[in-house]
């Protein structure tokens, strides 16, 4: 097994009165892709928000490459490699397609070749470059989210249900392109899609109640049928 | 049908057309093209100085989600600092030099607008940090300082209207044929417009720039990209507060007797305009601004009586048909 770049232990979370991680212990090994599977509510955006900041850890740590981001800004995280596609995309949609990608480039400066390469992944991006971003379809709102946290080189990029509400086409495309992103970074991925999970992930961990319920490779899971309806009929519908 | 009519309103300009449709039924409901050119630099002149104050406290909203009724407090400190600085300065405002004259004028602006900007400062930090999402809180406490600044403004200046100088080379009119413009309208209209288009370059061509926009879009995600937002709105609440206080300076240059109502008085149509023209969207200030701007000139010459209630009028036909402004920031 591979070092782990991420590791939560022991996290709990509070949303307001609610506790919705109750003591998350996850590891996510360096490179390739990682799932977090589970229902809707059960803890996968709030763990994946309490990673990057934007939600607090009232308990446990978040360690990244054996530094302790747990208290740390989410801007200091985000300086450390950490990349975040929300559920909602987060794209501006006032700004042109090359505005949205500006802000996440270093100094506002494009790397050509990293710039040629997301264009070829997603050839709309080059297309739209300079239309406003509220102007895209679903599809493509998501490639620009996707495209935004790798114009520059990552460490781990967290994505947040990345194929919520697109046509199978688009999550054909999303499947390729999340491979080749994949070689040069860590993905930790939510999804409830369990079909794009499978064929992406690595490893797979799976969430319920605001308690990770399983962990393994996603080759085991797919393989075993029992394990699949012990945990995709408790936690996800299995698209 | 409705959508070929909307779709051919758009490519004529759309909103923007609004105030070129309001100076043509001005002009045939006023008859005099003389009275009506008049009317239109008042208005045009009077919505410049509007959109100094309002620009700011667009994009503090916009940005910042901070409802900021303390904002009228840096157009008065600007108008009785402009006061100050132009009375001290008195042999200069009102010598032969057309330089001199400029200079003090240019003191007394930069005066305000810098004092605009160090209490913008101290004001974010001291009061409006402790109320950030917590919008009951935010009225309170900054009704609260509003109260203080006005207090201390009397303290200062006292109660009494206090006459602004205004530089001999802005007194006058410019007369063509039997139209008659006042040179001052003239300047205060060319120096917003000024301001508009910095303003403008600033937000659209420059990285500080795409950060506000970014921002006032959604903030979580500027931080997510690596930004420290609260610095930008340090930023944004000193420019905003800045321009206050220039707006404020401009104000009493045009009404030449001032009184520490000042502020209050000119914050019903900073709020008119934020509202109708769109939150965080400067060019819906701008547009916003100027329909009031005209419509306060327009509506005081053809029915004084409802000169305040016109610009109410006209933010609820506004809300009617677009709930969020003319032109707001576009978010998603």
């Amino acid at each position: 097994m591979r070092e782990a770049i991420l590791r939560l232990d022991d996290v709990h979370t509070d949303i307001a009165q609610y506790h919705v991680l109750h003591g998350v212990s996850l590891d996510v090994p360096e490179g390739g892709v990682h799932v977090l599977l589970g229902r809707n509510g059960a803890g996968k955006t709030t763990s994946l928000r309490t990673i990057m900041g934007l939600w607090r850890a009232r308990k446990g740590a978040i360690v990244l490459r054996h530094r302790d981001i747990t208290a740390l800004p989410t801007p200091d995280i985000a300086r450390l490699g950490v990349a975040f596609v929300p559920e909602n995309m987060g794209i501006f949609g006032g700004l042109t397609v090359e505005e949205n990608m500006r802000l996440a480039a270093e100094g506002g400066r494009f790397d050509d070749e990293r710039l040629q390469r997301i264009f070829a992944l997603f050839p709309a991006m080059e297309k739209f470059w300079q239309s406003q971003a509220h102007a895209l379809s679903g599809g493509q709102k998501q490639m620009l989210a996707i495209s935004r946290a790798i114009v520059e080189k990552r460490d781990l990029i967290l994505i947040d249900e990345p194929t919520k509400g697109l046509a199978p086409a688009i999550i054909r495309a999303m499947i390729d392109a999340f491979r080749e992103i994949a070689k040069e970074t860590t993905i930790l991925l939510v999804e409830q899609n369990f079909h794009f999970a499978r064929a992406l992930g690595e490893t797979v961990a799976v969430i319920d109640d605001g308690r990770i319920v399983h962990r393994g490779t996603m080759a085991a899971l797919a393989a075993d049928e029992a394990l699949q309806n012990q945990f995709l009929s408790l936690s996800m519908e299995a698209h | 049908m409705m959508k070929t009519l909307s779709a051919t309103f758009e490519r004529f300009g759309g909103v923007m057309l609004l105030p070129v449709a309001l100076a043509l039924i001005a002009f045939l409901l006023i008859g005099r093209p003389s009275t009506w050119v008049t009317l239109t630099v008042a208005g045009l002149a009077m919505g410049m100085m509007i959109f100094l104050m309002a620009s700011g406290l667009s994009l503090i909203f916009g940005l910042m989600d901070v409802l900021n009724f303390g904002h009228s407090a840096f157009v008065s400190f600007g108008a009785f600092i402009a006061a100050s600085v132009l009375a001290f300065l008195g042999a200069w405002v009102s010598g032969g030099s057309a330089v001199l004259n400029i200079a003090a004028l240019m003191a007394a602006i930069a005066a305000a607008t810098a004092f605009g900007a160090l209490a913008g400062w101290a004001f974010e930090r001291v009061i409006v940090k402790p109320v950030y999402k917590d919008h009951l809180r935010q009225i309170l406490i900054t009704m609260g300082a509003l109260i203080v600044a006005d207090e201390i403004i009397l303290t200062l200046w006292g109660g009494a209207p206090i006459p602004v100088p205004r530089p001999a080379v802005l007194t006058g009119s410019i007369v063509v044929g039997d139209v008659s413009i006042e040179i001052y309208r003239i300047f205060a209209f060319l120096l917003g417009l000024c301001v508009y288009v910095a303003m403008h370059f600033a937000l659209n061509r420059t990285r500080i720039g795409l950060l506000v926009r970014a921002g006032v879009e959604n903030r979580e995600m500027v931080e997510a990209l690596g930004f420290r937002i609260d610095r930008l709105f340090i930023a944004v609440f000193m420019a905003g507060s800045a321009l206050a206080a220039m707006g404020g300076a401009m104000w009493a240059g045009y009404q030449s007797l001032i009184t520490t109502a000042i502020g209050a008085e000119m914050m019903i149509l900073v709020f008119i305009v934020v509202i109708i023209g769109g939150l965080g969207s400067i060019e819906g200030s701008l547009l916003g601004a100027i329909l009031v701007g005209l419509m306060a000139n327009y509506v005081a010459f053809l029915f004084p009586k409802m000169s305040l209630a016109s610009n109410m009028i006209l933010m609820m036909a506004i809300l009617l048909w677009r709930p969020f402004g003319l032109k707001p920031a576009v978010k998603g």
